[in-house]
């Protein structure tokens, strides 16, 4: 059975990760549309050419930052739900990273709840990428993570709601 | 006391481990548990600002007193997606 949540070496599977959250709920009949978001390695990034990623991950304290952005989107947009899973270890170029689905009963929200798990997603789950690039290597240092800040959590609203 | 220290990502690497075995004060909070990790390996100072912390996979603050065989993360800023 997979899981809503999810982090591990696994490659992502979407079909499977979809059809969990269909089942999920008491009224998938009542759901209208599924979003589907997959973040994928690139060959550049900041005028570097990427070879590969490899990603780490606080795992338990990952999927409990993945609960909390779920609870969030119930909270901002009550008719959808989401399921997200995100892979750690080498990852090639073209391969997915993260997967995230919502349904809803319409569209626009499933949208918007959509990008905004993503920019949760980035700002406060505790996983990291580590690039390596023609002529080196580098880790990525994004945000810091801080699920009680208020200002970033409405920064990912507004992205979502734009 | 002993407390499990795990350390990720560029911190892990400046450590050269992803987890340490510390012994610390009765009352110490996670900010001084860091300290001590920076005197040990001084490149660690430059994160201060920048670092979140959790104890036993979850977030807390540095002002966080922990207790007997917690584990205490110390993690650089994130780039999960």
């Amino acid at each position: 059975m997979t899981p809503l949540f999810a982090i591990g070496p696994a490659p992502l599977e979407v079909d499977r990760i979809a059809a969990a959250l269909a089942g999920a709920g008491p009224s998938a009949a009542a759901d209208g549309a599924v979003v589907t978001f997959l973040g994928l390695v690139r060959n550049h990034n900041m005028g570097r050419r990427v070879r590969y990623l490899e990603y780490e991950a606080y795992e338990p304290l990952a999927l409990k930052a993945f609960e909390r952005i779920a609870r969030e989107v119930e909270a901002r947009w009550p008719d959808a739900r989401l399921a997200l899973h995100h892979r750690v270890g080498r990852l090639e170029i073209g391969e997915a990273s993260v997967a995230i689905v919502v349904r809803s009963p319409h569209r626009g929200n499933a949208y918007a709840a959509c990008r905004y798990a993503i920019e949760r997603v980035k700002q406060v789950a505790p996983v990291w990428k580590r690039e390596f690039f023609e002529g080196g290597d580098v880790w990525i240092e994004g945000a810091t993570a801080n699920p009680d800040d208020e200002r970033a959590r409405a920064e990912a609203e507004r992205l979502a709601c734009a | 006391m002993r407390v499990t220290v795990r350390l990720f990502a560029r911190l892990r690497d400046i450590a050269g481990a992803s987890e340490l075995s510390r012994d610390t004060a009765p009352g110490a909070t996670i900010g001084e548990i860091w300290r001590d990790l920076a005197r040990e390996f001084p490149e660690l100072a430059g994160y201060e600002r920048s670092i979140s912390t959790a104890v036993n996979a979850d977030y807390a603050r540095m002002d966080r007193v922990v207790a007997e065989g917690d584990e205490v993360a110390f993690l650089p800023p994130v780039s999960g997606g």
